[in-house]
Protein backbone atom coordinates (compact mmCIF):
# COMPACT_ATOMS: atom_id res chain seq x y z
CA UNK A 1 0.00 0.00 0.00
CA UNK A 2 1.24 3.56 -1.14
CA UNK A 3 2.13 6.10 1.76
CA UNK A 4 -0.03 8.89 0.47
CA UNK A 5 -2.91 8.50 -1.24
CA UNK A 6 -4.28 11.15 -2.91
CA UNK A 7 -7.95 9.89 -4.71
CA UNK A 8 -9.70 12.47 -7.31
CA UNK A 9 -8.98 15.38 -5.59
CA UNK A 10 -11.12 19.18 -6.37
CA UNK A 11 -10.57 22.02 -4.76
CA UNK A 12 -12.58 25.22 -5.42
CA UNK A 13 -11.94 28.14 -3.55
CA UNK A 14 -14.54 30.65 -2.65
CA UNK A 15 -14.24 34.31 -2.24
CA UNK A 16 -16.75 37.53 -2.63
CA UNK A 17 -15.63 37.84 -6.68
CA UNK A 18 -15.92 34.89 -7.58
CA UNK A 19 -14.80 30.93 -7.24
CA UNK A 20 -11.47 29.81 -8.31
CA UNK A 21 -10.87 25.90 -9.28
CA UNK A 22 -7.84 25.17 -7.83
CA UNK A 23 -7.31 21.49 -8.25
CA UNK A 24 -9.14 19.21 -10.56
CA UNK A 25 -9.53 15.50 -10.07
CA UNK A 26 -6.10 15.18 -8.98
CA UNK A 27 -4.70 11.26 -7.96
CA UNK A 28 -1.40 10.71 -6.95
CA UNK A 29 0.46 8.19 -4.71
CA UNK A 30 3.46 8.14 -3.34
CA UNK A 31 5.58 5.43 -2.02
CA UNK A 32 6.96 4.69 1.48
CA UNK A 33 11.18 6.09 1.09
CA UNK A 34 10.46 7.61 -2.45
CA UNK A 35 11.64 11.33 -3.16
CA UNK A 36 8.97 12.81 -5.39
CA UNK A 37 9.19 16.68 -6.91
CA UNK A 38 6.52 18.32 -8.29
CA UNK A 39 7.04 21.05 -10.73
CA UNK A 40 4.49 23.22 -12.62
CA UNK A 41 3.70 26.99 -13.72
CA UNK A 42 3.57 29.03 -10.70
CA UNK A 43 0.23 29.74 -9.43
CA UNK A 44 -0.72 26.67 -10.28
CA UNK A 45 -2.15 25.38 -6.56
CA UNK A 46 1.28 23.38 -5.78
CA UNK A 47 0.71 24.88 -2.35
CA UNK A 48 -2.61 24.51 -2.32
CA UNK A 49 -2.00 20.92 -3.15
CA UNK A 50 0.89 20.76 0.27
CA UNK A 51 -1.45 22.62 2.25
CA UNK A 52 -4.15 19.63 1.89
CA UNK A 53 -1.85 17.36 2.68
CA UNK A 54 -0.74 18.94 5.77
CA UNK A 55 -4.07 18.69 6.86
CA UNK A 56 -4.39 22.63 6.84
CA UNK A 57 -7.16 22.73 4.47
CA UNK A 58 -9.85 19.99 3.03
CA UNK A 59 -10.48 19.19 -0.24
CA UNK A 60 -13.63 20.18 -1.82
CA UNK A 61 -14.25 16.86 -3.57
CA UNK A 62 -11.83 13.61 -3.26
CA UNK A 63 -10.02 12.01 -0.31
CA UNK A 64 -6.42 11.84 1.11
CA UNK A 65 -4.42 9.33 3.03
CA UNK A 66 -1.70 8.59 4.88
CA UNK A 67 -1.56 4.84 5.47
CA UNK A 68 -5.07 5.21 4.80
CA UNK A 69 -6.49 7.18 7.30
CA UNK A 70 -7.52 10.63 6.77
CA UNK A 71 -5.10 13.03 7.51
CA UNK A 72 -5.11 15.31 10.64
CA UNK A 73 -2.59 18.29 11.52
CA UNK A 74 -1.96 17.19 14.87
CA UNK A 75 -1.27 13.47 14.33
CA UNK A 76 2.82 14.61 13.29
CA UNK A 77 2.65 12.29 10.24
CA UNK A 78 3.65 15.24 8.29
CA UNK A 79 6.35 17.39 8.65
CA UNK A 80 6.19 20.63 6.76
CA UNK A 81 9.05 22.74 5.56
CA UNK A 82 8.17 26.11 4.19
CA UNK A 83 9.82 28.81 1.94
CA UNK A 84 12.02 30.51 4.46
CA UNK A 85 13.15 28.53 7.41
CA UNK A 86 11.01 30.51 10.20
CA UNK A 87 13.06 29.67 12.87
CA UNK A 88 12.05 31.28 16.60
CA UNK A 89 15.02 34.44 16.87
CA UNK A 90 14.06 33.85 20.42
CA UNK A 91 14.86 30.54 20.70
CA UNK A 92 17.76 28.48 21.18
CA UNK A 93 18.36 25.95 17.94
CA UNK A 94 18.12 23.20 20.38
CA UNK A 95 14.51 24.61 21.10
CA UNK A 96 13.88 25.61 17.94
CA UNK A 97 14.32 22.26 16.88
CA UNK A 98 12.24 20.70 19.56
CA UNK A 99 8.89 23.12 19.20
CA UNK A 100 7.51 20.49 17.08
CA UNK A 101 8.04 18.06 20.13
CA UNK A 102 6.56 20.57 22.42
CA UNK A 103 3.58 21.53 20.45
CA UNK A 104 2.74 17.80 20.14
CA UNK A 105 3.13 16.98 23.74
CA UNK A 106 5.99 14.52 22.80
CA UNK A 107 8.87 16.14 24.50
CA UNK A 108 10.26 13.15 25.92
CA UNK A 109 13.96 12.57 27.11
CA UNK A 110 14.01 10.03 24.23
CA UNK A 111 12.61 12.47 21.78
CA UNK A 112 14.95 15.07 23.03
CA UNK A 113 18.01 12.61 22.49
CA UNK A 114 16.93 11.59 19.15
CA UNK A 115 17.03 15.25 18.48
CA UNK A 116 20.36 16.04 19.84
CA UNK A 117 21.33 13.94 18.45
CA UNK A 118 20.42 14.71 14.69
CA UNK A 119 21.80 18.09 15.39
CA UNK A 120 24.89 16.21 16.10
CA UNK A 121 25.27 14.08 13.21
CA UNK A 122 24.79 16.91 11.01
CA UNK A 123 26.99 19.24 11.68
CA UNK A 124 25.18 21.56 14.61
CA UNK A 125 26.22 19.85 17.52
CA UNK A 126 28.39 23.06 18.50
CA UNK A 127 25.46 24.99 17.46
CA UNK A 128 22.53 23.76 20.37
CA UNK A 129 23.27 27.09 22.17
CA UNK A 130 23.60 29.82 19.63
CA UNK A 131 20.72 31.96 18.61
CA UNK A 132 19.19 32.00 14.79
CA UNK A 133 21.18 34.43 14.03
CA UNK A 134 24.50 33.41 15.10
CA UNK A 135 23.97 30.96 11.57
CA UNK A 136 24.78 31.30 8.53
CA UNK A 137 21.96 30.96 5.66
CA UNK A 138 22.48 27.17 5.04
CA UNK A 139 22.96 26.10 8.85
CA UNK A 140 19.47 27.50 9.30
CA UNK A 141 17.83 25.59 6.69
CA UNK A 142 19.67 22.73 8.07
CA UNK A 143 18.72 23.26 11.64
CA UNK A 144 14.59 23.80 9.88
CA UNK A 145 14.53 20.36 8.55
CA UNK A 146 15.99 18.89 11.98
CA UNK A 147 13.15 20.53 13.43
CA UNK A 148 10.59 18.97 11.13
CA UNK A 149 12.67 15.64 11.03
CA UNK A 150 12.37 15.69 14.95
CA UNK A 151 8.86 14.65 15.64
CA UNK A 152 9.00 11.89 13.05
CA UNK A 153 7.04 12.49 10.35
CA UNK A 154 6.15 9.75 7.75
CA UNK A 155 6.20 12.34 4.86
CA UNK A 156 7.82 15.51 4.41
CA UNK A 157 6.87 18.25 2.69
CA UNK A 158 8.68 21.06 1.05
CA UNK A 159 7.84 23.76 -0.46
CA UNK A 160 10.37 25.73 -1.98
CA UNK A 161 12.98 25.05 0.66
CA UNK A 162 15.79 26.75 -1.15
CA UNK A 163 14.12 29.70 -2.68
CA UNK A 164 15.38 31.67 0.16
CA UNK A 165 19.42 31.14 -0.05
CA UNK A 166 21.59 32.62 -2.13
CA UNK A 167 22.71 30.47 -5.16
CA UNK A 168 26.10 29.08 -4.09
CA UNK A 169 24.64 28.02 -0.50
CA UNK A 170 21.91 26.59 -2.42
CA UNK A 171 23.62 23.90 -4.22
CA UNK A 172 24.92 22.79 -0.84
CA UNK A 173 22.18 23.21 0.72
CA UNK A 174 20.44 21.05 -1.81
CA UNK A 175 23.04 18.07 -1.52
CA UNK A 176 22.39 18.61 2.77
CA UNK A 177 19.06 18.11 2.84
CA UNK A 178 19.30 15.55 0.27
CA UNK A 179 21.64 13.30 1.72
CA UNK A 180 19.69 13.44 5.38
CA UNK A 181 16.61 12.63 3.60
CA UNK A 182 18.08 9.31 1.95
CA UNK A 183 20.10 8.98 5.28
CA UNK A 184 16.78 8.76 7.53
CA UNK A 185 14.95 7.10 4.72
CA UNK A 186 12.37 9.87 4.40
CA UNK A 187 9.65 9.97 1.77
CA UNK A 188 9.88 13.24 0.96
CA UNK A 189 7.52 15.34 -1.52
CA UNK A 190 9.24 18.93 -2.85
CA UNK A 191 7.20 21.50 -4.67
CA UNK A 192 9.64 23.32 -6.86
CA UNK A 193 9.92 25.70 -10.08
CA UNK A 194 13.18 24.83 -10.65
CA UNK A 195 13.41 22.38 -12.90
CA UNK A 196 17.06 21.23 -12.65
CA UNK A 197 16.89 20.95 -9.03
CA UNK A 198 13.95 18.80 -9.37
CA UNK A 199 15.80 16.57 -11.91
CA UNK A 200 18.59 16.94 -9.37
CA UNK A 201 17.10 15.58 -6.58
CA UNK A 202 13.51 13.67 -7.44
CA UNK A 203 13.30 9.89 -7.60
CA UNK A 204 10.34 10.80 -9.33
CA UNK A 205 8.71 13.82 -11.28
CA UNK A 206 5.36 15.30 -10.72
CA UNK A 207 4.30 17.78 -13.71
CA UNK A 208 1.37 19.87 -13.11
CA UNK A 209 -0.87 21.33 -15.67
CA UNK A 210 -1.45 25.21 -14.93
CA UNK A 211 -4.71 26.06 -12.82
CA UNK A 212 -6.82 23.98 -12.22
CA UNK A 213 -4.09 21.55 -11.35
CA UNK A 214 -4.02 18.16 -12.56
CA UNK A 215 -1.19 15.47 -13.03
CA UNK A 216 0.03 16.15 -16.45
CA UNK A 217 3.04 13.66 -16.15
CA UNK A 218 4.93 11.51 -14.35
CA UNK A 219 8.69 10.42 -15.38
CA UNK A 220 10.54 8.29 -13.34
CA UNK A 221 14.10 9.81 -13.26
CA UNK A 222 16.77 7.20 -13.59
CA UNK A 223 19.94 8.79 -12.83
CA UNK A 224 22.13 7.34 -10.82
CA UNK A 225 24.21 9.08 -8.92
CA UNK A 226 24.50 9.41 -4.77
CA UNK A 227 23.80 13.04 -4.65
CA UNK A 228 22.20 15.97 -6.30
CA UNK A 229 25.64 17.73 -7.47
CA UNK A 230 26.69 14.77 -8.79
CA UNK A 231 23.57 14.18 -10.74
CA UNK A 232 23.99 17.27 -12.16
CA UNK A 233 26.79 16.17 -13.87
CA UNK A 234 25.41 12.84 -14.98
CA UNK A 235 25.03 12.55 -19.04
CA UNK A 236 21.52 11.95 -18.38
CA UNK A 237 20.81 15.09 -16.49
CA UNK A 238 20.32 16.96 -19.79
CA UNK A 239 18.05 14.85 -21.47
CA UNK A 240 15.52 14.63 -18.23
CA UNK A 241 16.18 18.72 -17.57
CA UNK A 242 14.53 18.84 -21.47
CA UNK A 243 12.03 16.42 -21.30
CA UNK A 244 10.75 18.18 -18.35
CA UNK A 245 11.07 21.38 -18.99
CA UNK A 246 9.11 20.59 -22.63
CA UNK A 247 6.15 19.53 -20.73
CA UNK A 248 6.32 22.07 -18.22
CA UNK A 249 6.06 24.80 -20.91
CA UNK A 250 3.95 22.64 -23.84
CA UNK B 1 68.63 46.68 11.68
CA UNK B 2 65.56 47.85 9.90
CA UNK B 3 62.61 48.96 12.05
CA UNK B 4 59.63 47.23 11.90
CA UNK B 5 56.63 49.12 11.99
CA UNK B 6 55.12 48.49 15.31
CA UNK B 7 53.60 50.99 17.25
CA UNK B 8 55.51 52.02 20.72
CA UNK B 9 53.70 52.12 24.14
CA UNK B 10 54.02 56.08 23.91
CA UNK B 11 52.25 56.72 20.82
CA UNK B 12 48.48 55.03 21.15
CA UNK B 13 47.06 52.75 18.52
CA UNK B 14 44.25 53.83 16.43
CA UNK B 15 41.89 51.65 18.36
CA UNK B 16 43.09 53.03 21.89
CA UNK B 17 42.71 56.71 20.49
CA UNK B 18 39.10 55.98 19.32
CA UNK B 19 38.37 54.25 22.76
CA UNK B 20 39.98 57.70 24.41
CA UNK B 21 37.73 59.92 21.99
CA UNK B 22 34.88 57.78 23.15
CA UNK B 23 35.16 58.24 26.65
CA UNK B 24 36.25 61.87 26.74
CA UNK B 25 33.13 62.74 24.27
CA UNK B 26 30.92 60.98 27.28
CA UNK B 27 32.54 62.69 29.94
CA UNK B 28 32.11 66.21 28.18
CA UNK B 29 28.55 65.71 27.73
CA UNK B 30 27.48 64.23 30.96
CA UNK B 31 29.46 67.56 32.40
CA UNK B 32 27.70 69.64 30.11
CA UNK B 33 24.01 68.47 30.86
CA UNK B 34 24.61 68.74 34.48
CA UNK B 35 26.68 72.22 33.89
CA UNK B 36 23.44 73.19 32.34
CA UNK B 37 21.25 72.16 35.42
CA UNK B 38 23.28 74.43 37.70
CA UNK B 39 22.93 76.80 35.13
CA UNK B 40 19.49 77.26 35.02
CA UNK B 41 18.92 76.87 38.72
CA UNK B 42 22.01 79.59 39.08
CA UNK B 43 20.08 82.08 36.81
CA UNK B 44 16.79 81.74 38.40
CA UNK B 45 18.07 82.17 41.66
CA UNK B 46 20.20 85.10 40.73
CA UNK B 47 17.53 86.65 38.50
CA UNK B 48 15.19 86.49 41.48
CA UNK B 49 17.84 87.97 43.88
CA UNK B 50 18.55 90.99 41.90
CA UNK B 51 14.82 91.48 41.05
CA UNK B 52 15.03 90.88 37.43
CA UNK B 53 11.84 88.64 37.89
CA UNK B 54 9.18 88.29 40.67
CA UNK B 55 9.94 85.41 43.02
CA UNK B 56 5.90 86.26 43.79
CA UNK B 57 5.23 84.82 39.77
CA UNK B 58 7.77 82.58 39.00
CA UNK B 59 9.56 81.44 42.24
CA UNK B 60 12.95 80.88 42.57
CA UNK B 61 15.47 77.46 43.87
CA UNK B 62 15.66 79.08 47.46
CA UNK B 63 12.49 79.55 47.97
CA UNK B 64 11.20 76.22 46.47
CA UNK B 65 13.70 74.52 49.33
CA UNK B 66 12.30 76.93 51.67
CA UNK B 67 8.57 76.09 51.56
CA UNK B 68 9.79 71.89 51.42
CA UNK B 69 11.11 72.64 54.50
CA UNK B 70 7.74 74.35 55.69
CA UNK B 71 5.73 71.03 55.12
CA UNK B 72 5.24 68.52 57.40
CA UNK B 73 7.76 66.00 55.97
CA UNK B 74 4.91 62.72 56.89
CA UNK B 75 2.63 65.46 54.58
CA UNK B 76 4.58 65.73 52.32
CA UNK B 77 4.98 61.88 51.87
CA UNK B 78 1.40 61.18 52.01
CA UNK B 79 0.88 63.71 48.92
CA UNK B 80 3.60 61.73 46.80
CA UNK B 81 2.10 58.07 48.09
CA UNK B 82 -1.09 59.05 46.60
CA UNK B 83 -0.01 60.32 43.35
CA UNK B 84 2.83 57.72 43.18
CA UNK B 85 -0.28 54.64 44.17
CA UNK B 86 -2.64 56.31 42.11
CA UNK B 87 -0.02 56.29 39.29
CA UNK B 88 0.92 52.79 39.47
CA UNK B 89 -2.06 51.07 40.00
CA UNK B 90 -3.71 52.82 37.04
CA UNK B 91 -0.34 52.18 35.09
CA UNK B 92 -0.61 48.04 36.32
CA UNK B 93 -3.73 47.82 35.41
CA UNK B 94 -4.44 49.58 32.29
CA UNK B 95 -1.16 47.21 30.55
CA UNK B 96 -2.53 43.92 31.81
CA UNK B 97 -6.77 44.82 30.60
CA UNK B 98 -5.32 46.02 27.46
CA UNK B 99 -2.93 42.91 26.84
CA UNK B 100 -5.77 41.02 27.90
CA UNK B 101 -8.20 42.94 25.56
CA UNK B 102 -6.07 42.27 22.65
CA UNK B 103 -5.60 38.78 23.17
CA UNK B 104 -9.27 38.22 23.38
CA UNK B 105 -9.03 40.25 20.07
CA UNK B 106 -6.54 38.36 18.70
CA UNK B 107 -8.27 35.29 19.19
CA UNK B 108 -11.90 35.49 18.21
CA UNK B 109 -11.80 37.41 14.65
CA UNK B 110 -15.86 38.15 14.90
CA UNK B 111 -15.34 39.90 17.88
CA UNK B 112 -12.27 42.07 16.43
CA UNK B 113 -14.69 42.91 13.53
CA UNK B 114 -17.93 43.98 15.81
CA UNK B 115 -15.45 46.26 18.36
CA UNK B 116 -13.44 47.90 16.15
CA UNK B 117 -15.78 51.33 15.76
CA UNK B 118 -15.61 51.20 18.75
CA UNK B 119 -12.03 51.23 19.32
CA UNK B 120 -11.99 53.64 17.10
CA UNK B 121 -14.17 56.08 18.53
CA UNK B 122 -12.80 55.71 22.35
CA UNK B 123 -9.53 56.47 20.53
CA UNK B 124 -10.86 59.83 19.13
CA UNK B 125 -12.24 60.50 22.43
CA UNK B 126 -10.96 63.06 24.55
CA UNK B 127 -10.80 61.19 27.64
CA UNK B 128 -10.67 64.02 30.14
CA UNK B 129 -14.52 64.83 28.80
CA UNK B 130 -15.70 61.64 30.81
CA UNK B 131 -14.03 63.15 34.09
CA UNK B 132 -17.78 64.15 35.38
CA UNK B 133 -18.65 60.72 34.44
CA UNK B 134 -16.22 59.30 36.25
CA UNK B 135 -16.91 60.71 39.33
CA UNK B 136 -20.84 60.62 39.25
CA UNK B 137 -20.24 56.91 38.64
CA UNK B 138 -17.18 55.92 40.93
CA UNK B 139 -17.27 58.74 43.48
CA UNK B 140 -14.90 61.37 43.72
CA UNK B 141 -11.51 60.08 45.51
CA UNK B 142 -8.43 57.94 44.35
CA UNK B 143 -10.86 55.87 42.82
CA UNK B 144 -11.89 58.62 39.94
CA UNK B 145 -7.84 59.34 39.18
CA UNK B 146 -7.10 55.39 38.53
CA UNK B 147 -10.49 55.21 36.37
CA UNK B 148 -9.01 58.30 34.62
CA UNK B 149 -5.37 57.02 34.34
CA UNK B 150 -6.70 53.48 32.87
CA UNK B 151 -9.08 55.18 30.53
CA UNK B 152 -6.11 57.33 29.08
CA UNK B 153 -3.32 54.25 28.95
CA UNK B 154 -5.95 51.23 27.63
CA UNK B 155 -7.60 52.49 24.66
CA UNK B 156 -3.80 52.99 22.91
CA UNK B 157 -2.42 49.98 24.82
CA UNK B 158 -5.26 47.63 23.28
CA UNK B 159 -4.29 49.06 19.56
CA UNK B 160 -0.97 49.11 19.76
CA UNK B 161 -0.14 45.53 21.31
CA UNK B 162 -3.41 43.79 18.96
CA UNK B 163 -1.43 45.26 16.14
CA UNK B 164 1.46 43.98 17.20
CA UNK B 165 0.18 40.28 17.68
CA UNK B 166 -1.75 41.14 13.87
CA UNK B 167 1.25 41.65 12.06
CA UNK B 168 3.26 38.17 13.61
CA UNK B 169 4.62 36.68 10.42
CA UNK B 170 2.22 34.62 8.44
CA UNK B 171 5.28 31.74 7.70
CA UNK B 172 5.69 30.87 11.77
CA UNK B 173 1.80 30.69 12.23
CA UNK B 174 1.30 28.33 9.33
CA UNK B 175 4.50 26.28 10.47
CA UNK B 176 3.19 25.82 13.76
CA UNK B 177 -0.46 24.77 12.71
CA UNK B 178 1.26 22.30 10.28
CA UNK B 179 2.26 20.77 13.46
CA UNK B 180 -1.09 20.40 15.14
CA UNK B 181 -0.62 23.58 17.45
CA UNK B 182 -3.98 24.84 19.08
CA UNK B 183 -4.45 28.39 19.17
CA UNK B 184 -3.67 28.83 22.71
CA UNK B 185 -0.32 27.37 21.74
CA UNK B 186 -0.04 29.27 18.99
CA UNK B 187 -0.48 32.41 21.50
CA UNK B 188 1.95 31.37 23.94
CA UNK B 189 4.48 29.94 22.27
CA UNK B 190 4.56 32.39 19.54
CA UNK B 191 2.76 35.57 19.12
CA UNK B 192 3.57 36.87 22.89
CA UNK B 193 7.43 36.40 22.69
CA UNK B 194 7.46 37.21 19.18
CA UNK B 195 6.37 40.91 20.61
CA UNK B 196 7.68 40.92 23.75
CA UNK B 197 9.65 43.66 22.42
CA UNK B 198 6.18 45.18 21.48
CA UNK B 199 5.12 44.60 24.58
CA UNK B 200 8.01 46.60 26.85
CA UNK B 201 7.61 49.44 24.16
CA UNK B 202 4.20 49.88 24.90
CA UNK B 203 5.12 49.83 28.33
CA UNK B 204 7.38 53.36 28.33
CA UNK B 205 4.39 54.80 26.40
CA UNK B 206 2.19 53.70 29.24
CA UNK B 207 4.57 55.20 31.81
CA UNK B 208 4.09 59.01 30.51
CA UNK B 209 0.20 58.37 29.59
CA UNK B 210 -0.06 57.19 33.02
CA UNK B 211 1.10 60.16 34.56
CA UNK B 212 -0.77 62.56 32.14
CA UNK B 213 -3.70 60.26 33.25
CA UNK B 214 -2.61 60.46 36.76
CA UNK B 215 -2.42 64.66 37.16
CA UNK B 216 -5.65 65.34 35.50
CA UNK B 217 -7.50 62.91 37.55
CA UNK B 218 -6.16 64.97 40.19
CA UNK B 219 -6.97 68.27 38.88
CA UNK B 220 -10.65 67.25 38.49
CA UNK B 221 -11.08 65.48 41.43
CA UNK B 222 -8.88 64.97 44.93
CA UNK B 223 -7.93 66.14 48.57
CA UNK B 224 -3.95 64.50 48.56
CA UNK B 225 -1.63 64.22 45.78
CA UNK B 226 0.82 66.17 43.49
CA UNK B 227 -1.49 67.52 41.37
CA UNK B 228 -3.66 68.59 44.65
CA UNK B 229 -0.60 70.41 45.78
CA UNK B 230 -0.08 72.12 42.17
CA UNK B 231 -3.81 73.37 41.67
CA UNK B 232 -3.62 74.32 45.76
CA UNK B 233 -0.72 76.37 45.26
CA UNK B 234 -2.17 78.01 42.10
CA UNK B 235 -5.45 78.45 43.78
CA UNK B 236 -4.11 80.39 47.11
CA UNK B 237 -1.27 81.89 44.55
CA UNK B 238 1.47 80.07 46.11
CA UNK B 239 3.72 79.49 43.05
CA UNK B 240 6.99 78.42 45.42
CA UNK B 241 4.49 75.32 46.42
CA UNK B 242 3.82 74.96 42.72
CA UNK B 243 7.22 74.58 41.48
CA UNK B 244 8.30 72.42 44.40
CA UNK B 245 5.71 70.34 43.56
CA UNK B 246 6.57 70.18 39.84
CA UNK B 247 9.77 69.38 40.59
CA UNK B 248 8.84 66.34 42.92
CA UNK B 249 6.73 64.91 39.65
CA UNK B 250 9.79 65.45 37.37
CA UNK B 251 11.58 63.57 39.40
CA UNK B 252 9.23 60.45 40.26
CA UNK B 253 8.26 60.56 36.36
CA UNK B 254 12.12 59.71 35.81
CA UNK B 255 12.75 57.08 38.42
CA UNK B 256 9.90 55.28 37.17
CA UNK B 257 10.84 55.91 33.20
CA UNK B 258 14.34 54.39 34.11
CA UNK B 259 12.66 51.29 35.42
CA UNK B 260 10.96 50.63 32.57
CA UNK B 261 13.76 51.23 30.33
CA UNK B 262 15.60 49.13 32.63
CA UNK B 263 13.20 46.24 31.93
CA UNK B 264 13.55 47.19 28.40
CA UNK B 265 17.57 46.71 28.27
CA UNK B 266 17.15 43.69 30.27
CA UNK B 267 14.48 41.92 27.75
CA UNK B 268 16.39 43.18 24.85
CA UNK B 269 19.58 41.26 26.21
CA UNK B 270 17.81 38.45 26.70
CA UNK B 271 15.42 38.05 23.83
CA UNK B 272 18.22 39.18 21.67
CA UNK B 273 17.29 42.49 20.16
CA UNK B 274 19.73 44.87 18.44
Amino acid sequence: MALLDINHVDVIYQSEKSETEAVRDLTLSVDEGEFIALVGPSGCGKTTLLSMIAGLLSPTNGSITIDGKPIVASSGNVGYMLQRDNLFEWRTIENNVMLGLSVQKKLTPEARQYAVSMLEKYGLGDFKNAYPTELSGGMRQRAALIRTLAFKPRLLLLDEPFSAVDFQTRMTVCDDVHAIIKNEKKTALLVTHDISEAVSMADRIVVLTKRPATVKAVFTIDIDAPTPLKRRESPKFSYWFDRVWKEVTL
Amino acid sequence: MTRLPCRMSTSKTPRQKYLARRRNDKITTVILQIGLLFAMIGIWELAAKLDLIDPFITSCPSRIIKVLGTIELSDLFTHIAYTLIECIVGFIAASTLGILIAVLLWRFTKLRRVIEPYIVVLNALPKIALGPIIIIWVGAGAQAIIVMTILICIIVTVISVLSAFMSVDEGKILLMRSMGATRLQILFKLILPANIPALVNMLKINVGLAWVGTIMGEYLVSTAGLGYLIIYGSQVFKMDLVMASTVILCILATVMYLAVAGVEKFTKKKYRID
